[in-house]
């Protein structure tokens, strides 16, 4: 056990355990240290200083992110003498920051703006010693304004240790030191794979994802046009926390109002098509472990897992289902099923999607995403501009009545929900491939073993199957690209032995995604998952298999899952990419 | 390419520096371009974006082409007080480049560096690894001169 010690926090006596910082020792005291680089979910960077303190026994200022607690200390988090050291501080970091706050992104959720409001910052005390830099735009998914950044450096942290990605980096020092891309080429050539969990992390708005906004409602107002939408499942876990609602309440029927209230001519959900992902995927397991195809298994619904692999793991481009993700298997649809169905012109429609995503926007615009004949998906709206546009068309969200989703794309099961949280998925794909292995349902839905935050979860399932007796299926469920690549480190040096693996670029799955509320933390991420898994509960259908809709759709139109034409549509293939730059190597995989 | 310079360093994290050095030395521009950081990087499993870093922390690396000559001018107190500013005023005018920039005939790149340990001769440069001390208008006149004859 940790040996406890005592410390003294303006007086206050608190035992902790030996290591503790003195930050978290004050807050256990209850006391209230300013801080700016530090963010509980990362390893602390110490960089701002904002979190100095005084001791009443010894002559020294130490930063209470990264100084560990020792017994007998005597800490002082206020004096005037710290006052006037932080408001200095801030002082020094404006003289260096973009100052452009209400065109800012993240206005009002500024972690600066907030500290400098709360201790009256004069930012004309010191001269602007900013060298202006040109915005980043090159990338499909995120926009890097250095003119903001203040060197906080968790971007960094993120970027490299929760996700080793290493697209950004340390460039020059002293003043010209900024967080750049290798060769300062920009965030396009580098190896970033979109997860945008820098943009979460960012406390200033110097990270931000390039803005679909715009685009989406120009198609709205544009009479021509048949705008659809399609909603992740991790929004509606998330909407109720930016409207001052029961942050745990799953706002689906709301959120389907607000959809028609800002004149999407539909408003289907891509819980359905995850309903769908799950007929193809499962199918494919089946066939894989029937006929002794590759295995393990890779789900493919996330693009900035996508990304990764095929830029650090190509070779297992083989293991990662053909699958295309729910959001391109909805826009395909709609382009094709959809428009057959209600004889619309597929070049009049518009196909919209929101998600808790940045590397959606990316997804969309791979050149091999246009089966439907057209770009399958036109625009993405990450969940932070969604609730923009909700506030811009002056919705009251809170107070709005609930209404359903649209027929024949927009029913959904507890199956299809789950797929917003880490494990979910797996959970959802283990629910179908035991039906159609077992012919009967599983007795109890609830697969624990997938569930929470966890990064690796292991588990091993005894599935009494019709065909070839009892299987033992070892599965695995990878959050965050650490843990990623911490499984497929395991799968290629023949350590573990597994049949599926599910794995999700962010930290707790979509509801972690890079596209969620900015400063969304581990706890965020957790909470939004369990109110998903409830709503999965209290549904009456929880199997992919006993989705209406997705039922009609086979029988209507794509025959039976894995059928040619569901392969034509729904399926895709993988590149190689350069771990310098992104760019495509080689096509490694092949549309059938 | 830079296979010679692999083998006299075993692929451990540590030799990063050395075999930066040993790169730019050996490139007639003093410079380490992408491509020798792409190989670093698979020899020594850095990430590339690590190396860049290092790369730019210290002034001593380029990873843009520079002259035959490194003139590197100290920019530290020691010599600011005795006048390194009227030294480099000198130098940009002989050279005829700014901070940074090569001359035309590729035969020199002008630089700012931190301290280079000894300030008892202040104001300093290094040339390449040579170090020249108690600079005055005349003596570089005779450095860069003498340089250029050699050429």
């Amino acid at each position: 056990m940790t040996k406890l010690i005592k410390v003294s926090i303006d007086g206050l006596e608190v035992e902790v355990p030996d290591g503790t910082t003195i930050l978290d020792a004050a807050k256990k005291a209850k006391k209230y240290i300013p801080t700016l680089c530090y963010h509980p979910d990362l390893k602390p960077t110490a960089n701002c200083g904002l979190c100095v303190v005084e001791f009443e026994n010894m002559d020294a200022t130490k930063r209470a992110c990264s100084t560990p607690a020792w017994e007998g200390m005597k800490v002082i988090t206020n004096s005037n003498k710290l006052r006037k050291l932080r408001k200095s501080l801030l002082e020094l970091i404006l003289s260096n920051h973009d100052v452009a706050c209400p065109t800012c992104d993240q206005n009002n959720k500024c972690e600066l703006q907030d500290l400098a409001n709360l201790f009256n910052v004069d930012d004309s005390i010191f001269p602007k010693i900013l060298k202006k830099r040109p915005l980043d735009l090159d990338s499909f998914s995120i926009v890097r304004d250095s003119n903001k950044c203040i060197s906080c450096g968790r971007c960094l942290i993120v970027c490299q240790e929760i996700q080793t990605v290493y697209a950004l980096t340390e460039g020059g020092r002293g003043f010209d030191k900024v967080i750049t891309t290798s060769f300062d080429k920009g965030m396009y050539d580098s190896p970033c794979v979109n997860c945008g969990q820098c943009t979460v992390y960012c406390p200033v708005g110097a990270l931000r994802e390039k803005n679909h906004k715009d685009f989406v409602w120009e198609a709205l107002l544009d009479k021509s046009k048949y705008v659809v939408v399609q909603e992740a499942p991790a929004i509606r876990a998330t909407l109720g926390e930016e409207f001052g609602m029961n942050p745990e309440e799953v706002t689906v029927g709301k959120m389907y109002a607000a959809l028609h209230k800002l004149g999407f001519d539909r408003v289907f959900d891509t819980n359905f098509s995850a309903d769908l992902t799950i007929m193809e995927e499962g199918t494919e397991l089946i066939t894989r472990i029937a006929t002794g195809g590759t295995l393990p298994l890779i789900t493919s619904c996330c693009p900035g897992w996508v990304s990764f692999m095929e830029t650090y793991f190509p070779k297992r481009a083989e293991n990662t289902s053909t699958c295309k993700s729910p959001q391109q298997m909805f826009g395909t649809l709609v382009k094709t099923y959809f428009a057959e169905k209600e004889k619309i012109d597929p070049a009049n429609i518009v196909s919209v999607s929101i998600m808790p995503c940045t590397a959606k926007k990316f997804e969309l615009a791979r050149p091999e995403m246009k089966d439907s004949g057209y770009q399958d998906v036109d625009y993405v709206l990450t969940t932070r501009e969604f609730i923009k546009m909700i506030k811009e068309a002056g919705i009251d969200f809170a107070t709005l009545d609930e209404q359903k989703a649209d027929n024949l794309m927009g029913a959904y099961t507890g199956a299809g929900t789950i797929f917003g949280a880490t494990g979910g998925v797996m959970e959802a794909a283990i629910r179908t491939a035991y039906f159609v292995l077992v012919g009967k349902e599983l007795d109890d839905l609830d697969i624990k073993a997938v569930r929470g935050m966890t990064g690796i979860k292991e588990a091993t399932l005894t599935i009494p199957t019709k065909d070839f007796g009892e299987i033992k299926l070892n599965v695995v469920v990878a959050h965050g690209l650490s843990n990623a690549r911490q499984v497929m480190e395991w799968v290629e040096s023949g350590e573990k032995d597994y049949h599926f693996i599910e794995i999700m670029a962010c930290p707790g799955g979509c509801v972690g995604g890079g596209g969620q509320p900015y400063g969304s933390s581990i706890a965020d991420r957790a909470r939004r998952g369990i109110s998903l898994y409830k709503e999965d509960k209290d549904l009456p259908k929880r199997c992919s298999h006993q989705n209406p809709d997705v039922n009609k759709c086979y029988e209507d139109f794509l025959g039976k899952p894995n059928s040619e034409k569901a392969h034509k549509l729904l399926h895709t293939n993988y590149f190689e990419r350069s771990k310098l730059n992104g760019e495509i190597i080689r096509e490694i995989t092949h549309k059938h | 390419m830079y296979e010679k310079i692999f083998e006299k360093y075993s692929p451990k994290k540590d030799n990063l520096i050395y075999i930066l050095h040993d790169i730019q030395d050996q490139h007639p521009q003093h410079y380490i371009s992408e491509d020798a950081v792409s190989e670093v990087s698979e020899y020594l499993r850095i990430p590339f974006s690590h190396i860049y870093g290092v790369l730019t922390f210290y002034t001593m690396y380029s990873t843009k082409p520079r002259g035959k000559n490194v003139i590197r001018l100290c920019e530290s107190p020691p010599c600011f007080l005795k006048g390194s500013e009227n030294v480099l005023r000198k130098l940009k005018k002989t050279l005829d480049v700014k901070i940074n920039q090569t001359t035309k005939d590729g035969l020199f790149t002008l630089e700012l560096c931190a301290c280079l340990g000894v300030c008892g001769n202040a104001p300093v440069m290094m040339i390449n690894d040579d170090v020249y001390g108690n600079l005055n208008d005349e003596k570089i006149d005779k450095i860069i001169n003498k340089i250029r004859g050699e050429k």
